[in-house]
């Protein structure tokens, strides 16, 4: 009985196996055309109208959400996904409070670059500018970037000291403490949120052609920009002198100290390149909406980043980026049943982590990582 | 900061703030238990006290509970809901580790996968009586009514609170004691320690789990009666906040120490009733977790160390 | 050779298959206009706000009123094709934005009925302003929406402002309280009308603020009780004023608890359970004994319950738009315009709009509510003086 079980398995895991192998050996030219042709399906899926595939739009019922705006919140969502790959799936760190750096990118474009910020108003008496002053929207960018990455350092700076279990509460804690203070603090607006955030285009207004209110496909064309644009970069260092410290440190700490790599100034670098990406799509994701509050980044959307990342595969981008994109559309295009969306998250997440715990599309070396602990075991567990 | 309101009712607020931790600290024994032989974070935990509270309401629905009963009702609803929370707390712990990480751990998951089940698990279980019960605030009788017991200056001690805190000082204390003194106890410190070794000593490994998670669930049954005579209301997710409090005292005390749990527990209540007091609630959360960073920074294996392997427990 | 040309078969087919998909493209996508009719009285009207969830108690009466309006439009006008779509949003701003892409660029719809909560109105007023649609909210209360100068929000109810006028008109007259102690749970809504209140007030013998899914409230009432109150005024929702209600009087507390419109919701006494006797809520909304016509019968015909809080609000809401369909408004622009300039008496008040979107503020009216017996009674109608 076991023996046909393992004869299926095996075969399986020849076909499922071959598949990655086939790509990985096919010609480098022929590689990027496909990647190429993937692209630019990506940028033409707002449109998608062939005729196997309607199904996939969100639109379909009465009910159903703007398409544009789920791809574009897909999109975000995958921006953070490639950001904590890094942190969780790198550097191999347990961030449970990835929607504070989330929300820091948010509260820096709302309260640099709204003229209903209270940070804004006050900028305007102090030197006597004009009411419909703000900083300009390319500037809040940088702003934000910076201040998520000094974030990143401030956090990472006493916990990264910490045994991996208590950086998990810690950075908990973290996102809590940044929701908490934006709640209760004036300069944030407090409960009200911050409204009037602008886009490419200036404050949000019915003037905005292309970067508007109501039409979203400019924003998701932007968003995927941004995303291919941070892909290319985090491969890059991935196979860089930093990403083979982080792969080091993440294996085992103590040899890859022993070898001359400071694990500390690399996890803190990872900390800071996380936070960075995870505040660009803060950035994206306010600019888009015009309207952010407190209530918006809470715990449980830290607990749906985790998942998405460890859920798609941590350590390999296609992967995350997948598991992003699942846990952003699937209750979007199943709203008839947002009342159970919670329950199916959860029990996705224990069935995905029983089963298949290296991911949707694992990191080949975390695959193997898994496999080799699972024949670790002594006989007597 | 309201200096004045906190140093001229000290006492008063320091009472409050003990009974308060007092079932942080009975939930944090559960959490440190399994950490201490596991090293794994139970996030569901927080969904056993949840169940646990329910269990109780439904016990005293069933004995036809009023507010303010007679003596002799009143001990025997305390007593009915102690059997109904402390059951149904330990057969979900104990059927939790059954289907959830036993598994894991056969496969020798990695800690982050296991965190990830834990919270998958946590999120099946606070949905479940979502839908089930409703997500609306759960009202229950008054089955012990507050009554001042004790006056000392102007702190009054009442009946609630002096049962909170006795009785979490009774149960750490019987737990201790079956940790350090029983057959049992030196099996759970043994594989605290070395689980390769323990097995090759005789103890069976995977006894000693479901015993660890079962007496986790008890201390959870035991908390969520007390709760729910000191509150009187419950919710599908009261054990997410108060999980997450109760595992931050946990890590504050020293995780997988018992003694720690307890002054984890004790002492985050203190600082968050005197936070809450200084500024004002929306700001209690925010204290307890800078007090968490400022204790892990000077001392990383919290206030007692962590020592569950150790003989003293 | 032969897997050469295997290969280069298999990239013609993937090519002509792409052509043939890209051939065969629907112009599909947002749907369809919702179908003018011989008698040019339809549309489609779109309603948002928590339909499900916790705080769905505070919303479903005014769904229900709404439904009811279109039923007797319906019957009453056979060849007016009127379409309702609800959607649910469970209170929450960013679930509300996608949902008003979604409406606003549905040519099909002429209004909106929402939203029931001061959040997701405010993230979505600048949307719907944009694509030139009314929006006519039945709860939405916070005094800073209508002063955002925003053309597409109305409301028919009484912002916080008069509301926390009137409460505190009723703290000073009518409990006579001398030591008034405010408390509210951190929300935009509570917020709002604590702030009002306290301003209202002058001084206060006491305040604090709790937060959302708090259970243990010792803190608050150690203040409440070191400061001698004789009222608390509690501003926020069920989920967090039944704990601390029942805390409160568990713990020997007798002060009265007087609450907002966020409490006017069968399940606060429930919640609150004994401890929930006496209890005062104010609400800019109308009993179901005062309201105008047969509203109240027909709604208890229809639903078997009397209506709940702001169902006459929502049939009235329902009422400006269905009119304004009968009367040939099928576009956006017509429909705001003809709201702007509705002047009628609607079955929970008359109903006449400012500049900013607020009923008339000497239409407003707001009354008290009690906790008797474990249920809700009117107990009289305030002033706002």
């Amino acid at each position: 009985m076991t023996d046909t079980l393992r004869r299926i398995n095996d075969v399986r895991r020849q076909a499922a196996g071959s598949v990655g192998d086939r790509w990985r050996a096919l010609p480098r030219w022929q590689r990027a055309i496909g990647f190429l042709a993937f692209v630019v399906f990506l940028y033409y899926l707002p449109y998608l109208g062939i005729p196997g595939l309607i199904w996939l739009r969100t639109d379909t019922t009465p009910q159903g959400n703007d398409w544009a705006g789920v791809l574009f919140i897909c999109a975000v969502y995958v921006l953070i996904a490639l950001g904590l790959n890094i942190v969780v799936g790198l550097a191999g760190l347990l961030d449970l409070g990835y929607v504070g750096f989330f929300a820091i990118g948010a509260y820096s474009v709302a309260l640099f670059g709204s003229t209903q910020s209270p940070v804004v108003e006050a900028l305007q008496n102090r030197f006597g500018l004009s009411p419909e002053w703000a900083v300009a929207w390319a500037i809040c960018l940088p702003i934000a970037i910076m201040f998520t990455m000094i974030s990143g350092v401030i956090l990472g700076w006493p916990t990264l000291r910490l045994r991996g279990d208590y950086l998990a509460i810690v950075t908990l804690g973290f996102g809590e403490i940044i929701r908490i203070v934006a709640r209760n603090s004036t300069f944030t607006g407090g409960p009200q949120g911050i409204a009037a955030i602008p886009g490419p285009q200036g404050a949000p207004s019915a003037d905005n052609t292309i970067f508007g209110l109501v039409d979203a496909k400019p924003w998701y064309w932007l968003a995927l920009s941004v995303i291919l644009v941070v892909v290319i970069g985090v491969r890059r260092l991935e196979n860089s002198r930093v990403g083979r410290a982080w792969l080091a440190i993440r294996e085992d700490e103590d040899a890859a100290a022993v070898m001359g790599v400071p694990g500390f100034k690399f996890k803190l670098w990872a900390f800071a390149m996380g936070a960075a990406i995870g505040g660009l799509s803060g950035f994206l994701f306010a600019s888009r909406n015009a309207f952010i509050d407190p209530t918006q980044f809470n715990v449980n959307l830290s607990i749906l980043f985790v998942a998405m990342v460890v859920v798609g595969g941590a350590g390999n981008m296609a992967g995350v980026a997948l598991g992003a994109f699942l846990l952003a559309y699937l209750p979007e295009r199943f709203r008839e049943f947002s009342d159970y969306r919670t329950l199916a998250f959860g029990v996705a997440l224990v069935l995905i982590m029983l089963l298949r715990p290296q991911g949707l599309i694992p990191s080949r070396r975390r695959a193997r990582e898994l496999h080799d602990r699972a024949e670790e075991v002594p006989a007597n567990v | 900061m309201n200096f004045a309101e906190l140093i001229g009712h000290l006492g008063q607020h320091t009472v409050d703030g003990l009974s308060k931790g007092a079932i942080y600290a009975l939930v944090a024994l559960g959490y440190t238990l399994v950490y201490g032989v596991l090293k794994l974070i139970n996030f569901a935990h927080s969904e056993v006290f949840m169940i646990g509270t329910f269990a109780v309401v439904g016990a005293w629905t069933l004995m036809g509970a009023t507010d303010n009963p007679p003596f002799g009702t009143m001990i025997l609803l305390l007593v009915g809901g102690l059997i109904a929370g402390v059951a149904a707390s330990g057969a979900t712990a104990v059927a939790v580790e059954r289907i959830a990480y036993r598994r894991l751990r056969r496969m020798n998951a990695p800690p982050l996968i296991f965190l990830i089940t834990a919270i998958g698990v946590s999120l099946v279980l606070s949905e479940t009586f979502g839908l089930w019960q409703g997500r609306l605030v759960k009202g229950m009788p008054n089955v012990l009514p507050r009554k001042v017991v004790f006056t000392i200056g102007n702190t009054t001690i009442d009946n609630r609170q002096l049962l909170t805190v006795v009785a979490a000082l009774v149960m750490m204390f019987a737990l201790d004691q079956f940790i350090n003194r029983t057959r049992y106890g030196r099996g759970v410190r043994a594989v605290a320690q070395s689980p390769d070794t323990a097995a090759l000593m005789g103890v069976n490994k995977d006894r000693v789990i479901v015993l660890i998670f079962l007496l986790g669930g008890l201390l959870a049954g035991a908390a969520a009666l007390l709760y729910n005579v000191r509150y009187g209301n419950t919710r599908f997710n009261v054990g997410f906040l108060l999980g997450l409090k109760a595992f931050t005292a946990a890590v504050l005390g020293g995780i997988g120490n018992l003694r720690g749990a307890l002054l984890g527990g004790l002492l985050l209540g203190v600082v968050e009733v005197y936070a809450a007091t200084l500024t004002s609630s929306a700001w209690e959360d925010v204290a307890a977790f800078v007090v968490l960073v400022v204790v892990l920074l000077f001392r990383p294996t919290g206030l007692l160390g962590e020592s569950l392997g150790r003989a003293r427990a | 050779m032969r897997r050469k040309f295997v290969r280069a078969l298999g990239g013609v087919a993937l090519a002509v298959a792409v052509a043939a998909a890209a051939g065969c493209q629907e112009s599909g996508g947002g749907g369809d206009t919702g179908g003018g009719g011989a008698q040019n009285c339809s549309g489609k009207i779109a309603l948002f706000g928590a339909l499900t969830g916790g705080d769905a108690g505070l919303v479903l009466p005014s769904v229900n009123g709404v439904e009811l309006a279109i039923e007797q439009f319906k019957a009453a006008n056979q060849g007016c094709n009127v379409e309702l779509t609800k959607f649910d949003t469970q209170g929450a701003p960013d679930q509300a934005t996608p949902i008003a892409n979604r409406v606003a660029a549905d040519q099909g719809y002429v209004a909106v009925i929402g939203g029931a909560f001061s959040g997701e109105s405010k993230a979505t007023m600048p949307i719907y302003e944009a694509a030139g649609l009314v929006m006519i909210s039945q709860s939405a209360t916070a005094t800073e929406l209508t002063a955002a100068g925003n053309k597409s929000f109305h409301r028919v109810v009484g912002n916080d402002g008069t509301q926390s006028a009137a409460a505190v008109a009723y703290i000073k007259n009518v409990l006579k309280a001398a030591k008034p102690f405010v408390i509210d749970d951190g929300t935009t809504y509570g917020q709002g009308i604590i702030a009002g209140v306290k301003k209202g007030l002058g001084t206060v013998a006491g305040e604090d603020r709790v937060q959302k899914d708090q259970q243990n409230f010792d803190a608050t009432i150690s203040k409440i009780r070191q400061a001698g109150a004789d009222v608390v005024a509690y501003g926020g929702y069920t989920n967090e004023a039944a704990p601390l209600l029942k805390q409160m009087r568990a713990a020997g507390i007798t002060a009265k608890f007087l609450g907002f419109d966020g409490l006017y919701d069968p399940n606060f006494p429930t919640g609150a359970g004994a401890a929930g006797e006496g209890a005062v809520v104010t609400c800019p909304c109308l009993p179901a004994s005062e309201a105008g016509g047969t509203f109240s019968a027909d709604y208890q015909k229809k639903y078997g319950q009397p209506p709940g809080n702001y169902g006459a609000e929502g049939f009235d809401a329902a009422t400006i738009i269905l009119e304004g369909l009968k009367a040939g408004k099928v576009t956006r622009a017509d429909m705001l315009a003809w709201v702007d300039s509705y002047d009628k008496q609607g079955v929970s008040k008359a109903i006449k709009f400012d500049q900013t979107g607020d009923v008339d503020k000497s239409k407003v009216v707001i009354w008290a509510y009690e906790i008797k017996d474990g249920e809700w009674k009117p107990q009289q109608k305030l002033t706002i003086s």
